[in-house]
């Protein structure tokens, strides 16, 4: 990176993760039937940390992060989000969902919905801001992702960058304390990739913490602070970027990386 | 070194006019008709071509003949006034007793206006017909206001005619006026303040957490009790109007209301049971799917037998549920079921990424089913909604077999009227009411259509 050193600092410093912590996983275990998806996870996520989750395809990488705000229901253990464990109370899932931002592969935007319209229905029906005030905020969400020209036009007639662009402004618009991404430009054409990238590393800069599964290895060693190999339904190996690329420890993320970065 | 192959154009192209075969009468004539045999370039495309040609002058020979007759009947040969008020005679043979010929058929138009009043109205009593008029012009204007895309307001015109205007027209329809007990009222009014203050003092913790659940319920229960409640209020008042009995209600005016009463209440009766056949509740689950099978499971005849014959068996005596009110409910609910099983479809079209990003933004059950799922559900499945609505509106012509007398009944017993009996009566009768319910049907076909292309539109 070419910045200046004092952007540098700034970004440092905004980049910094406290001790408070916002997720905090222990022992949990999922199944699906017969199948046991998720093995004994133990997490803990402080606010301001940035994880990439890694691992091959199946690995249980999505049903973990769907776990945080219970698009799956766990069966064993303990998941606290912001404090509140996660069980069969209604009120406190709604809760937590809205300070639980979501991002998917397939963007799933709202097709009968204009992009404003996409941003400002949660804001005006779970938080319950007057329209004007949440046309304001999906406004100042879309110039972040920078697509505020297209915020009258139906999701079907935007690119696909475009339209994960959207997704990220409507999560955003709930101003979530805590993001995920699950592999958000894995449905991308590859010239789509980077304005979505870029969007993710604005958000980072700014300081939002954020639990990233993708495959996109120069994202990860740019903004991450840990990165996380899952393989099995389990948690492999967890470690800095650097170390996690330069000197992995188990046979198995080393197979790993040598299939993604040999091709 | 230039190579033989090198092209450079020097004047461009300009925009010529496409080929005949593309623009106009004659592209139209040509791709619909004519490209379709014309090709006998191989032995199989000329066989294709000779049976298109003779499949069209077959249709050509077939519909026009039809059509022929069919103006013939209504126009050429139709006997059109009876100035000497002969009644039956003007339509009738020299056999029968009348001036036409022997071979005479045609139709009898004179027949239909003398019944004009009773094909409209049924036995409404003249002096009454203002208040089935205003029924019909608020119907006409109201709807009329709704479906003119300027209108302001047509939300709230909409949400009117879907509210007072049924209350309107049913006191202006029966008179009102109704011998209801009081204890009834008294019992409807306890139980009302009952569940509101259970639900009022729930929703604020006092009787504990399990309570405050069922809130919503006793709220809900507590509205539909206010409605009742004053439903019975509004009905036992004396507006000074003249009581008209529902077995008056007849033709057009009756197929209306019954069709349009259909129409309104099974859609949200089917988007209900819908809801309820896909619920993770499994009692909701069992009981909205045994409803549905349940209906969907006997034929219209019998419900509507058993609404008008088997219905007041059970009913405690002296307790009297009006015979018309128990067929509309019977059509209700048979319909209700149609439209449920519709409606599911449209729901199972919904991709699930759509309920998850619903919920990952934080809405509720009834909000994501409310602004996300049921609007894209809905519109999938309009043509097949639309679909039910015809099939309820036609259906309505079963309840003249249980002596109601809608549009079907009212012609069968207009033409039964001895004054008027001649061959032709029951053929014009027919052709009337087929006329009548081809425009409702096919209005509301293209009115969909129309819908759906401009939603269509503004989603792309
Ligand atoms: N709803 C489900 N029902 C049953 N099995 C599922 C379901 N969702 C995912 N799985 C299975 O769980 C495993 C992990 O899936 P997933 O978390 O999507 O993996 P990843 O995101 O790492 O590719 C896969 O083997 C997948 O087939
Ligand atoms: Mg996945």
């Amino acid at each position: 990176m070419s910045a200046s050193p004092a952007k540098n600092t700034k970004t440092q410093s905004k980049m910094m993760v406290t001790d408070e912590v916002v997720i905090e996983i222990s022992n949990m275990n999922k199944w699906f039937g017969h199948f046991h998806v998720l093995r004994d996870i133990d997490l803990i996520v402080n606010k301001g940390e940035r994880i990439v989750i890694c691992g091959p395809s199946g690995s249980g990488k999505s049903t973990l992060i769907r776990c945080i705000n219970r698009l799956e229901e766990h069966q064993k253990g303990i998941i606290k989000v912001d404090g509140v464990e996660l069980n069969d109370d209604v009120k406190k899932i709604d809760k937590i969902r809205s300070e639980v931002g979501m991002v998917f592969q397939s963007f799933n935007l709202f097709p009968h919905l204009t992009a404003l319209e996409n941003c400002t229905l949660a804001p005006v029906w779970v938080r319950k801001l007057p329209k004007k005030d949440a046309d304001e905020i999906a406004m100042k969400y879309l110039e972040i992702v920078k697509i505020p020209e297209q915020a009258l036009k139906y999701p079907g007639q935007l690119s696909g960058g475009q339209q994960q662009r959207v997704a990220i402004a409507r999560a955003l618009c709930m101003e979530p304390k805590i993001m995920l991404f699950d592999e958000p430009t894995s449905a991308l054409d590859p010239e789509m990739i980077k304005e979505v990238l870029d969007t993710m590393i604005e958000l980072a800069e700014d300081g939002m913490t954020m639990i990233v599964v993708t495959h996109e290895m120069g994202f990860a060693s740019k903004v991450a602070n840990r990165v996380i190999f899952m393989d099995e339904g389990q948690i492999i190996e967890q470690n800095s970027p650097k170390e996690f690329f330069n000197n992995p420890k188990s046979d198995r993320t080393k197979l790993f990386l040598s299939q993604i970065i040999d091709h | 070194m230039e190579t033989k192959y090198s092209f450079v154009r020097k004047d461009l192209v300009s925009e010529q006019p496409p080929p005949l075969t593309q623009v106009g009468i004659t592209g139209w004539l040509w791709r619909n008709l004519f490209s379709s045999m014309s090709n006998f370039t191989t032995v199989t495309s000329s066989v294709q071509s000779i049976l298109m040609i003779i499949l069209t002058i077959w249709l050509l020979y077939f519909c026009g003949g039809q059509l022929i007759s069919i103006i013939d009947f209504a126009i050429i040969s139709a006997v059109w006034s009876d100035p000497d008020g002969l009644k039956r005679e003007v339509c009738a043979t020299v056999k029968q007793g009348g001036d036409l010929p022997a071979d005479w058929y045609g139709a009898c138009w004179p027949f239909i206006f003398a019944k004009k009043k009773f094909l409209i109205y049924g036995r409404i009593p003249n002096e009454e017909l203002w208040r089935a008029n205003l029924v019909y012009a608020g119907l006409f204007v109201g709807m009329g206001y709704i479906i003119w895309e300027k209108g302001q307001g047509r939300k709230w015109v909409g949400l009117g005619m879907l509210t007072l205007f049924p209350v309107i027209s049913l006191i202006l329809l029966t008179g009102a006026n109704f011998d209801i007990s009081f204890n009834l009222i008294l019992w409807t009014g306890i139980l009302l303040i009952v569940s509101y203050l259970v639900g009022y003092f729930s929703s604020r913790n006092y009787f504990g957490e399990i309570f405050e659940q069922f809130s919503i319920l006793f709220n809900f229960l507590a509205l539909i009790l206010f409605l009742f409640l004053a439903l019975l209020i509004l009905f036992s008042i004396d507006y000074g109007l003249a009581p008209i009995d529902t077995l008056d209600w007849g033709g057009l005016l009756l197929t209306l209301l019954i069709a349009i009463t259909g129409i309104v209440a099974s859609l949200p009766i089917g988007i209900v049971l819908a809801l309820g056949r896909r619920s993770n509740m499994p009692i909701a689950r069992v009981l909205c799917t045994m409803f549905i099978e349940f209906w969907r499971g006997i034929p219209l005849i019998t419900v509507l037998f058993a609404a008008s014959v088997l219905i007041p068996l059970f009913l405690p005596s002296g307790a009297n549920v009006d015979k018309l009110l128990r067929a509309v409910i019977g059509i209700i609910l048979f319909s209700s079921a149609y439209m449920a099983e519709v409606v599911r479809g449209g729901l199972q079209a919904i991709p699930r990424g759509q309920y998850e990003s619903a919920s990952a933004v934080g809405l509720s059950y009834s909000q994501s089913m409310r602004f996300i799922i049921l609007p894209q559900a809905l519109t999938h499945v309009l043509p097949g909604i639309v679909n039910t609505f015809i099939g309820l509106f036609k259906d309505t012509t079963l309840v003249s077999i249980i002596g109601i007398f809608e549009v079907m009944g009212i012609f069968r017993a207009a033409s039964q009227d001895a004054n008027w009996g001649s061959h032709v009566q029951h053929a014009t009768s027919y052709l009337v009411a087929a006329t009548a319910f081809f425009i409702f049907c096919f209005g509301m076909s293209r009115y969909s259509i129309y819908i759906e292309n401009k939603l269509s539109r503004d989603n792309k």
